[in-house]
């Protein structure tokens, strides 16, 4: 297709860099500086999508991040497709391919289309509830066909082929939007020794300069913009970003900076480049130069393709060499928008008229135009636009200057071209995320950013001036007020300017035109484009009660599209003032909250993904585990062996009766390095101990061990395990692997707030050992081929020693525990001798068939025993009481432990708490699912009566049988009693509650010779 | 984000380095046996949750794993003072 709009020169584009790129399977043309927009309008294309529920065919309005309606679903390969990308900022690469997210089969003929036209009135705002959601149950159904019909854009199914990363900067000023504004504060301060970031969202700084035919110091603003440039380029302190989005304004002046550093080169990253960069700046200051958007009036069929606001075509025309059509109407309630009218003309083409809501306009502007030669209507307004692919032309008719109503002769003009203005809207949204309100300005018509805490300071359009001489004045001002409040001091005063003043005359406060129907019957005025509401949903919205701007927008969906109603919001917001005869500041605005824009997920991931999403921990096993057929579990960080395959596809039961047989029948191996392990020392060590655990500690002897249980103030056990004393004044404690993080930071919290006056200090050392378990009636004799200087005695090595000695050559810390009450032994060595130790046992216990076991194993072992897994068993919930853990507390101790007076309010001592019991199954081989709750009569009138439900439930091995604990309400009184759980499924399973020990109840085993 | 002023470290670090583990001063009764239930179950649930000025206990906890106080506003987000408990 021939670019037919392209313009002969002019444009910051090379026309000697031809690129071809497809749009909806089609072939265009454009030149290197090309945004997907300026391309396809330079080609002539007038429709890009079809609306969201009328279908009706949209065209590019805008020129910038405010665009509604050409969103692209973007890439060649699955891996590299991203949906929801504006064409308006997407620039064109060779081989650039994409699509138009919305319309099926395409946006130029389009199925939904016929059902919009003749639907467009059955479809109120609400109407998706309204119709579908009695029968409720049948939403579902729905759902997924209107969630279908809606969808913007569409998520890859292959992982992201390119890589993001994050850059964290710690500045001084940070500076948003590079137009006049920021260049000039920039300039200012980059000669006060500052570490400054300007970040510019379009490709290119100089903002609205760009597109402008204004001087500055007596030549063209694109000459002082290039100077400026070259001089902070010059400087090492200045950080320059274009392409890069300010897309959130956080607590304590933290910003985030999204740059899209290859978006513009090629379907995929170049190698070894980052696709996109989130910056995350901390500042101490930050300058608010993020200018402000047009924003369209709305009138009648507003959204036939070619109807544009009026700042996009000067855009085109300025930046890109494209004129997008050949007959100009513009309507404009401000003076601003004349400078279009001008661009047309100059470009050699028809300006068919500028129509002018105000009754006398009369400002320098009109009367140029004028001269020009130009028709200037005054006092009219376009009411309906004519045409339905693209504007073939407008009526107009006579406007009150109340703006309330129109009147008189309606005339129609042939036009391809419809331009709109109805003023400017400052890009307050950074301004109001961290829960500030905009403030209206009544003379400008405009909301600006209000009263601000943090460092943040607010230059030029953001804030109402857009007069180029204030905008620019405004800027150096707050350059010049963070240079006195940091007392810095200048080298040179820079930024010094000469700009003649543009005065122009008010603007009329007007956002929509009236029609000569009433709203209802009026032809469709569009307020949100992207999500197709118009002023007659607003004012239903209203008319059904909802008054609050936050209800309205809930209700019409305005502002919910991918925009975020950059372009409707403030003209809904006025209309809904206009129902409901409030002013627009007691309306107010919704809220606006980071992002900005969209971010891809990709950049919010950064290098946070697959490895390194979340650190693993390894013991210093691990790598045998992996050569033996372990199958991993995830406790906390740490990678654990689950359970090992003898061989590949050994099935995980097999493999677990296989494991628990060969514990209790010879010896099994575990690797326990990932309990958690501090060390605590200090003379009042022992003192410590006895406040933050239940049981007694002073009389516990060096070379001993002992259990302890670790509550809450309330009373509820929150961790266990066993601590030895090594000397003295010196203890080495260990907790569940998912506590230690946790025990370690309580142990902290009570001796630095409570009892700081205690001598005791606390170190984590998990990671400084490996341990080793081994159990079963060989342990000892498989110990004693490797372990020298312990005597291994029974009577002289007893169950809660520990010993000091040399195992396979290297020291060691050997504990006699055994959480499977099989004869076991810990060794801890340490841990880069733990591979070697380990392999040493593997050798040696060959002849015992020692066979390693996992998590899994160690689960039913312990269960088989009645041990409980703090965590498992309990869930802060449960006291000792309720686990008969009686004889772990200690009433001797004059120290009120942690614990004690929370397990003694009267709720935990009632009668009837939920106590921790063994359950055994009637038929032996059934197992009862974790979680199910048991039920005294399973046939009782709903709702069934619970009295507790099952913490744990394996298959032993050993015992032939199904195994479970769980609590059932006073279940110390109950035993032999039967109790029932009722399964999802409606069948009731039978069991008996008995004590939790299945397995050698008097203890014998671990004491085998 | 927060940024937050440890004042043992006396260094501004992101909040991410920080958690906030309770209101500031609770202090444990010396005598918790002799404590009614009501005057336990003050100790261990009641919290004054101030909108507007308030007093936190934080522990730098991948820091230097000191517990400190933070005096801030919990309207506006603003850290009035950070100091030692
Ligand atoms: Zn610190």
């Amino acid at each position: 297709m021939t670019e037919i709009n392209r313009l002969d020169s002019g444009g910051n584009i090379d026309r000697t860099q031809k690129i071809t790129f497809t749009f909806n399977g089609k072939s265009y043309t454009g030149y290197q500086g090309d945004t997907v927009a300026s391309a396809l309008l330079a080609s002539g294309v007038n429709i890009v999508a079809r609306s969201f529920k009328y279908r009706r065919p949209r065209g590019i309005m805008a020129a910038g991040v405010e665009e509604p309606n050409a969103v692209l679903q973007l890439g060649k390969y699955e891996a590299t497709q991203v949906p929801n990308i504006l064409a308006t900022q997407q620039e064109i690469y060779e081989g650039l391919t994409c699509r138009s997210v919305t319309g099926w089969p395409s946006c130029d003929v389009d199925f939904g289309g016929l059902i919009g036209r003749f639907m467009g009135k059955m479809l109120p705002p609400g109407f998706y509830y309204k119709t579908f959601m009695k029968p409720a149950f049948l939403w579902h159904t729905y759902e997924k066909y209107i969630r279908k019909a809606a969808g913007l854009g569409r998520s890859p199914k292959e992982s992201d082929a390119d890589r993001y990363d994050h850059v964290h900067h710690n500045i001084d000023v940070l500076i948003v939007g590079a137009g006049p504004a920021g260049l000039i504060a920039a300039t200012r301060l980059s000669a006060a020794n500052v570490r400054i970031m300007l970040a510019e969202e379009t490709t290119e700084m100089g903002g609205s300069l760009l597109s402008s035919q204004q001087d500055i110091n007596g030549k063209d603003a694109k000459v002082w913009v290039k100077a400026a440039l070259k001089d902070l380029q010059a400087n090492p302190d200045v950080r320059l970003l274009t392409r890069a989005t300010v897309n959130g304004f956080h607590d304590h002046n933290f910003v985030t900076v999204n740059e899209r550093v290859t978006d513009h080169l090629a379907e995929k990253a170049p190698t070894g480049q980052a696709r996109q960069i989130l910056h995350k700046v901390r500042c101490k200051w930050i300058i608010l130069a993020s200018g402000a958007h047009e924003r369209p009036l709305v009138f009648g069929n507003n959204d036939v393709p070619g109807c544009m606001t009026a700042s996009a075509i000067s855009t085109y025309i300025h930046r890109y060499g494209v004129i997008p059509g050949s007959r100009l109407v513009l309507m404009t309630n401000n003076d601003n928008a004349y400078h279009t009218a001008i661009d047309w003309y100059q470009c050699g083409r028809t300006v068919i008229a500028v129509v002018d809501t105000r009754p006398n306009p009369e400002g320098k502007i009109v009367q140029k135009v004028r001269e020009m030669g130009i028709n200037v209507f005054a006092g009219k307004a376009v009411i309906d636009v004519r045409g339905r692919n693209r504007v073939t032309g407008v009526v107009i008719a006579d406007i009150e200057p109340s703006g309330q109503a129109v009147m008189g002769m309606l005339t129609t003009l042939d036009c391809d071209t419809v331009a709109s203005s109805g003023g400017w809207s400052p890009v307050v949204h950074l301004s109001c995320h961290t829960g500030c309100r905009p403030k209206w300005r009544e003379d400008i018509q405009a909301f600006v950013p209000g009263s601000h805490r943090e460092n943040i300071l607010f230059a030029g359009s953001v804030n109402g001036h857009y007069d180029l001489a204030n905008c620019l004045q405004e800027a150096v001002n707050c350059a010049d007020q963070i240079i006195l409040n940091e007392s810095l001091t200048v080298q040179e005063v820079l930024g010094d300017f000469k700009v003649e003043s543009a005065l122009e005359e008010p603007i009329m406060p007007l956002f929509s035109i009236p029609h000569t129907k009433p709203v209802m019957q009026s032809p469709k005025q569009f307020v949100d484009f992207q999500n197709d509401v118009t002023v007659s949903a607003i004012d239903l919205a209203v008319r059904e009660g909802f008054h609050s701007i936050e209800h309205v927008k809930r209700y019409t969906v305005m502002g919910f599209g991918t925009d975020q109603g950059k372009l409707g919001n403030i003209n809904g917001m006025a209309i809904v003032a206009n129902a409901l005869d409030k002013s627009i500041p007691e309306v107010g605005t919704t809220t606006f909250r980071p992002n900005y824009t969209p971010v891809a997920f990709g950049t919010i991931v950064g290098r946070y993904r697959n490895q390194l999403f979340d650190p693993e921990r390894y013991t210093a096993m691990h790598r045998w585990h992996c050569d033996n057929g372990a199958l991993f579990e995830d406790v906390g960080q740490w990678k654990r062996p689950w359970y090992f395959q003898a061989y590949p596809g050994e099935k995980m039961q097999d493999a677990l009766n296989r494991e628990c047989l060969a514990v209790r029948q010879s010896v099994g191996i575990m690797d326990a390095s990932t309990l958690g392990k501090i060390d605590i020392q200090g003379k009042d060590a022992r003192e410590f101990l006895g406040r933050v655990y239940t049981n007694a500690w002073a009389k516990l002897a060096v070379g001993k061990c002992r259990y302890g249980v670790m509550c809450n103030e309330d009373g509820m056990v929150f961790d266990d395990g066993v601590t030895a004393c090594l000397a003295e004044q010196h203890f080495l404690m260990t907790t569940t692997t998912g506590g230690a993080a946790k025990v370690l930071e309580w142990l902290e919290l009570f001796h630095q707030t409570e009892w700081p006056e205690l001598d005791v200090y606390f170190n984590s050392v998990t990671d400084h050992w490996a341990t080793i378990a081994i159990n079963g009636p060989n342990a000892r004799k498989l110990l004693s081929e490797l372990c020298e200087g312990i005597d291994l005695d029974k009577d002289k090595f007893k169950l809660m020693d520990w010993r000091q000695g040399i195992v396979a050559g290297v020291p060691a810390r050997v504990f006699r525990i055994s959480f499977t009450g099989e004869l076991s032994f810990e060794i801890n060595v340490q841990a880069n001798y733990g591979m070697h130790v380990w392999k040493a046992l593997q050798v040696a216990g060959k002849k015992y068939k020692l066979t390693p076991y996992g998590t899994e194993t160690m689960h039913v072992l312990r269960a088989e025993k009645g041990f409980i897994i703090a965590g498992q068993d309990t869930d802060g919930s449960v006291t000792p009481l309720d686990l008969g853990m009686d004889w772990c507390l200690s009433n001797k101790k004059s120290f009120s432990y942690i614990g004690k007076r929370g397990m003694a309010r009267s709720d935990c001592l009632r009668k009837g708490r939920k106590q921790l019991v063994g359950i055994q199954t009637k038929s032996k081989e059934v197992m009862i699912p974790e979680g199910s709750q048991a039920v005294d009569n399973p046939y009782q009138p709903l709702p069934l009566e619970a009295l507790g439900h099952i913490t744990s439930s394996y298959f032993s091995a050993n015992l032939n049988q199904s195994i479970a604990m769980g609590f059932i309400k006073d279940g110390f009184n109950r035993m032999g009693d039967t109790v029932y759980y009722p399964q999802p499924d409606g069948t009731i399973i039978t069991a008996e509650i008995c004590s939790p020990v299945f397995y050698d109840p008097n203890g014998d085993k671990q004491h085998v010779e | 984000m927060f940024y937050i002023r440890c004042p043992y470290c006396e260094e501004h670090r992101d909040e991410q380095e920080f958690h906030r583990v309770a209101e500031a001063n609770l202090v444990r009764p010396s005598d918790p046996d002799g404590c009614s239930d009501q005057e336990w179950g003050e100790y261990l649930y009641f919290r004054k949750n101030t909108r507007g000025e308030y007093n936190e206990l934080w522990v730098h906890s991948v820091g230097c794993r000191k517990f400190f106080n933070i005096q801030r506003n919990t309207e506006t987000y603003e850290i009035l003072n950070t100091s030692p408990v």
